[in-house]
């Protein structure tokens, strides 16, 4: 991290200007989208399995409250956040006064943020490989006397990995790209909660193209890489899996 | 040993009252498709919950909606072959096999595994998955995994309809003696009458979501008394019926009176011919009892024989009910064209009353 700074003759070598570069915005961007990863990942599939499971009444209902977020402008939903977890909020002021910390303006302000606007796409995508899963798998199970535990771990989610991990992916790069949301919840500090998003932002502001560009051209490999992870676990999911030995005949 | 299943279960558009004593050997549910059949397994198996009733296995009640009794489906010991066979896709044949041979414990899983494979013939394919198996392999594989269960009650359904025909003659072969050697209760559900005449002691006819009265097999080919086992049993020509006096009924469809064996009964609705019960009339037969005048409509070309579509002189309609299909072979169907008037002829003892 550390401010910028060096003199002329080493700005003109160009490892010495990756190394001069503050790694700070994407050092935080990677540790803020990871946690909300992580976090919507056991949420969504455990949501997801709840909704599977409820009611065809109460489904559409929560179907609809649980996606509101992915069509939601980022910044009503930051709005909503600030006014819940903002220092004056309901749950912001009672962790202030309990705890002693604000919830809004620090680096992990963007988690709450990021968690929220990412979760429909990891539930939505969940929800989708639970629906196309061939349930008499699991009737199948219990009928040989399997237990529960085993038919979710053993048969269900080994079936449904490849929209778990897709889910998980488009997550991820959903976290790294917000911008809306984690902006009016972490503002711009430079050091401290300045993500890629904001950082592109705050140097076009300045005028700054140039390190402008440099963020965006990370932005443009990080957001490649996911794409190009996507449509591998898709064209895996496609292919029927083959035996470990071969020469089989019908 | 036996199996009784009386339940009821309404689905708003669809309702199912299902009531049947299934004794040891193996026992048919027939049905057109959408009847009710796949239901009655689910719920015997016990993935689906009845409204209400009663199922008991050899005297153990498995479910009993009046004392509140529904052993989930892993304590039922009732073994449910799959329509696509529910191999675990992510999971080698061993794998599979294993899983329900774990769940019975015991230290000889190993040996019991060997002895199964050996017995289904699927030794050097215990390293492939399901997807590399073709529709026999896969369904030996589930039989086998299903057998590893100990299960007391078997349940098929529609075993052999996922195969391709060629398959299918051979794969029923191995069906028949897994299913002999097990011995216990067995139902098979078919829409297929050859199978379930082949396979099957006892039949139960189902229509929409009733099951009528368990049969002998042959009982029901020979003398189907309603009209969808009439259907069911491969009766292709019937028509609307009323008494018309001893034992004398009157087909409506066709307009003619047809002397059938024995006295018709009060509850007679429809009156049945199988096509091959058919046979054309000579000329001085023609004032015979239950030999009637048709115009030829459709001649078609099978592969072994020719399929003659008539409809009576004086029937009410031409198209429906009222066209009757006449299988003969190709050397008596020489010289019928369409249009033709030809005289034809069914024995009274081929002639089935119908009940509703």
């Amino acid at each position: 991290m550390g401010a910028r700074r060096g003199g002329p003759p080493a700005l003109y070598a160009p490892r010495a200007r990756l190394a001069l570069m503050d790694w700070f915005p994407l050092f935080n961007s990677l540790r803020v989208a990871g946690i909300s990863t992580a976090i919507t990942f056991f949420a969504g599939i455990f949501i997801a399995h709840c909704v599977t499971f409820a009611p065809r009444s109460v489904k559409g209902a929560l179907d609809c409250a649980l996606t509101l977020p992915m069509v939601l402008p980022p910044t009503v939903v930051g709005f909503f956040l600030l006014k819940t977890i903002g220092p004056f909020g309901p749950i912001g002021s009672v962790v202030l006064e309990a705890f002693g910390f604000k919830m809004t303006m620090t680096w992990y302000s963007a988690i709450f943020a990021t968690t929220i606007v990412t979760f429909p796409l990891m539930y939505r995508t969940v929800r989708g490989a639970y629906e196309a899963f061939d349930e008499t798998l699991v009737y199948s199970g219990q009928t040989l006397g399997l237990s529960d535990a085993f038919i979710f771990w053993r048969v269900k989610m080994p079936n449904c990995k490849q929209g778990i991990l897709a889910g998980t992916v488009l997550a991820f790069a959903r976290a790294l790209g917000e911008y809306g949301a984690t902006t009016m919840v972490t503002g711009y500090i430079p050091g401290r909660t300045a993500t890629i998003s904001t950082t592109v932002y705050q140097l076009w502001r300045e005028g700054n193209d140039a390190s402008a560009y440099k963020w965006v051209g990370v932005n443009l490999v990080i957001s490649f890489a996911v794409l190009v992870s996507v449509n591998m676990l898709e064209s895996s999911y496609k292919r029927p899996r083959r035996s470990a030995a071969a020469g089989v005949d019908g | 040993m036996s199996l009784s299943v009386r339940i009821k279960k309404n689905f708003g558009t669809f309702s199912l009252d299902v009531n049947f004593d299934a004794p040891d050997g193996v026992t048919g549910l027939l049905g057109a498709s959408g009847c009710g059949k796949s239901m009655t397994l689910k719920c015997v198996a016990g993935v689906v919950t009845p409204d209400e009733g009663r199922i008991v296995s050899d005297g153990r009640v498995l479910f009993d909606s009046a004392e509140g009794i529904n052993l989930p489906p892993r304590r039922r010991r009732v073994g449910l072959l799959f329509q696509n066979y529910a191999l675990f896709p992510n999971m080698t044949v061993e794998r599979n096999v294993m899983s329900a041979l774990s769940v019975r414990g015991g230290k000889n899983t190993r040996a019991r595994f060997a002895e199964l494979a050996e017995k289904f013939y699927i030794r050097g394919l215990e390293n492939h998955y399901p997807a590399n198996l073709s529709g026999g392999q896969q369904q030996r594989v589930a039989l086998a995994r299903i057998m590893a269960s100990e299960p007391s009650v078997l349940m098929l359904d529609e075993p052999l309809s996922a195969l391709d025909s060629y398959l299918r003659w051979q794969v029923e072969g191995e069906l028949a003696s897994t299913l002999e050697e097990f011995g216990g209760t067995t139902l098979y559900v078919s829409h297929n009458r050859d199978e379930v005449y082949r396979l099957c002691g006892g039949v139960c006819v189902m229509n929409r979501g009733r099951a009528e009265p368990l049969r002998a097999v042959s009982d029901l080919f020979e003398s189907p008394n309603t009209l969808a086992s009439s259907l069911l049993s491969g009766c292709k020509n019937y028509s609307r019926a009323e008494r018309a006096g001893g034992s004398l009924v009157r087909a409506v469809d066709w307009n003619v009176e047809l002397e059938c064996g024995c006295e018709a009964t009060d509850d007679l609705a429809y009156v049945g011919v199988r096509a091959h019960y058919i046979s054309l009339a000579d000329e001085d037969e023609e004032d015979a009892p239950n030999v009637f005048r048709c115009r030829v409509i459709r001649v078609i070309q099978d592969v072994f024989h020719t399929i003659v579509n008539v409809v009576p002189l004086g029937a009410p309609s031409d198209r429906g009910c009222s066209r009757i299909r006449v299988e003969m072979s190709r050397g008596e169907s020489r010289g019928i064209g369409v249009g033709d008037v030809i005289s034809v002829k069914v024995k009274p003892s081929d002639v089935m009353p119908l009940k509703k």
